[in-house]
């Protein structure tokens, strides 16, 4: 077992540790304590709930994610590598970026109904920008150099995009990428306690509605955060590594 | 016989002018050094003939035919920051090879890897190399389309002083089995000196050709011979320094 595992394993038993005395020394019947979530977590495994939420939110993260990523790295390396085009829309870009994606849920509801879609169209949105940003500015700072030889050994336009530009901005799309989850999960969990009846988010709204099972609703919270946390380090692994 | 030819070059950005009147004839296989002081105009000059910048006025012929754009017959060489960091040695090399057959690719980079010195290193990434590795893969890697002319714009000038006198000497082997037509720009009175057959020296901006020396000085030259240290002292001269610090 080594230090990277080990150090912040004890740092969340630590914590995991104060969150019980604290619960205990102040004697509260609302706050559930560490057991309590356990044992809630496990009710809703048994009655195979928390498995199909998990699913039910993967999937609309996949959907609205994996659209955003199949638009926004070819809409960005396209507004990088023709200038005018990106200085025409880029302040569009910009304007619509900072608006939260929960801003758009009332026209989502309008558009697709309380269905599946709505939270999938929200996390498109919110995925999209940070990811059509980064391609952009990828594109635009390849060094000149590797297009320089890109032209001198005669590659064509297309043989240069795939062969020198794409490479080149993948470390940069990757971050963008890996932001964009970020926001993406976020934004899912806020939009699934309102348009729909699944999921992570409607986990946490239901609990709380249902009879104020805060077990419930912490012991949701620390899901989307263990899953949050596990898909980041999937990212990380999977980061490629080209500086020169 | 002429290879490349410079006539009437003149450049200017906006109100900038940069090179005024450059007439040169480089011969073929011959190793020419553009010595000049930092930002007179030298890369300038080599962008140029690289294809890669229209002068003003005035026009480079190579072997006669007009240079409008970058050629696959003639490569240009950076700082070794150049060569790509998602390709490993291999790949590098063979990046230019995309119209030969695998067969004849395979052959091209076992020999260029052989000649720079990186058997051991096929597989490698740029990130795990040395500067002066990157800066030899870098050198195959325009070797290996089998170019005419070389261009190097201060190809050593990130490396440590040790590694660049054995690059140095790596370059000269190579230019002498491969027999390319070279033109080097540095702005190192010494290693115009070191490697060039005539050193032409430019003036500051806007950057003529002040003189052009013969270094008539066989291969490998003796850095403390009574020869070499007179014509560095006529370049340390045309540059407009003395030799003094």
């Amino acid at each position: 077992m080594n230090r990277r595992i080990l150090a912040p394993a004890a740092t969340g038993l630590i914590l995991l540790g104060f969150w019980w005395l604290a619960v205990e020394w102040s004697g509260t019947i609302i706050f559930p304590s560490p057991p309590d979530v356990a044992r809630g977590l496990i009710t809703l495994v048994e009655r195979d709930v928390l498995g199909r939420y998990i699913r039910d939110s993967l999937y609309r993260v996949a959907c609205g994610y994996g659209a955003a990523v199949l638009l926004g790295v070819p809409l960005g390396m396209l507004l990088g590598w023709y200038r005018q085009l990106g200085r025409a829309v880029n302040p569009v870009i910009q304007m619509l970026r900072p608006i939260s994606p929960l801003a758009w849920m009332p026209l989502a509801v309008i558009w697709f109904g309380v269905t599946d879609i709505a939270p999938i169209f929200l996390i498109f949105l919110a995925s999209l920008f940070p990811i059509v940003v980064a391609a952009m500015n990828g594109v635009r700072n390849v060094p000149p150099m590797y297009l320089q030889a890109g032209r001198n050994f005669g590659l064509s336009p297309a043989q240069m995009i795939r062969r020198v530009v794409f490479p080149a901005v993948l470390p940069r799309i990757f971050v963008g990428l890996r932001i964009a989850f970020g926001v993406a999960w976020i934004v899912l969990v806020a939009a699934e306690m309102i348009a729909v009846d699944s999921g992570l988010g409607y986990l946490i709204i239901d609990a709380r509605n249902a009879g104020k099972r805060y077990d419930l609703v912490v012991g949701g919270m620390i899901v989307i955060g263990v899953i949050g946390l596990m898909l980041d380090t999937l990212f990380r692994v999977m980061q490629p590594r080209t500086e020169n | 016989m002429t290879k490349v030819a410079f006539s009437g070059i003149n450049m200017r950005f906006a109100s900038t002018e940069v090179l005024k009147d450059i007439n040169l004839d480089v011969r073929e296989g011959e190793f020419v050094c553009i010595l000049g002081p930092s930002g007179c105009g030298k890369s300038t000059l080599l962008n140029i003939v690289g294809g890669f910048v229209q002068p003003t006025s005035g026009e480079v012929t190579i072997d006669g035919e007009r240079v409008t754009g970058p050629d696959p017959r003639r490569i240009f060489v950076f700082q070794e920051r150049g060569v790509f960091p998602w390709l490993n040695v291999e790949e590098n090399i063979g990046f230019g090879l995309f119209r030969l057959t695998d067969e004849e690719k395979r052959r091209r980079i076992a020999h260029y890897i052989q000649l720079v010195g990186l058997p051991g290193f096929e597989k490698a990434y740029p990130r795990e190399l040395s500067g002066g590795m990157k800066q030899r893969l870098e050198v195959a890697r325009a070797l290996a389309v089998n170019p005419d002319v070389l261009y190097l714009d201060e190809p050593f000038g990130a490396l440590d002083s040790i590694t660049r006198l054995q690059m140095r000497r790596e370059l000269l082997r190579i230019w002498q089995t491969e027999k390319k037509t070279i033109l080097f720009v540095t702005h190192d009175i010494d290693e115009s000196v070191q490697l060039a057959d005539r050193v032409v020296v430019m003036s500051q901006r806007p950057a003529t050709i002040r003189a052009i020396v013969d270094v008539d000085i066989p291969h490998p030259r003796d850095l403390s011979a009574p020869r070499y240290i007179k014509i560095r002292d006529r370049l340390f001269g045309e540059i407009g320094l003395a030799h003094q610090v």
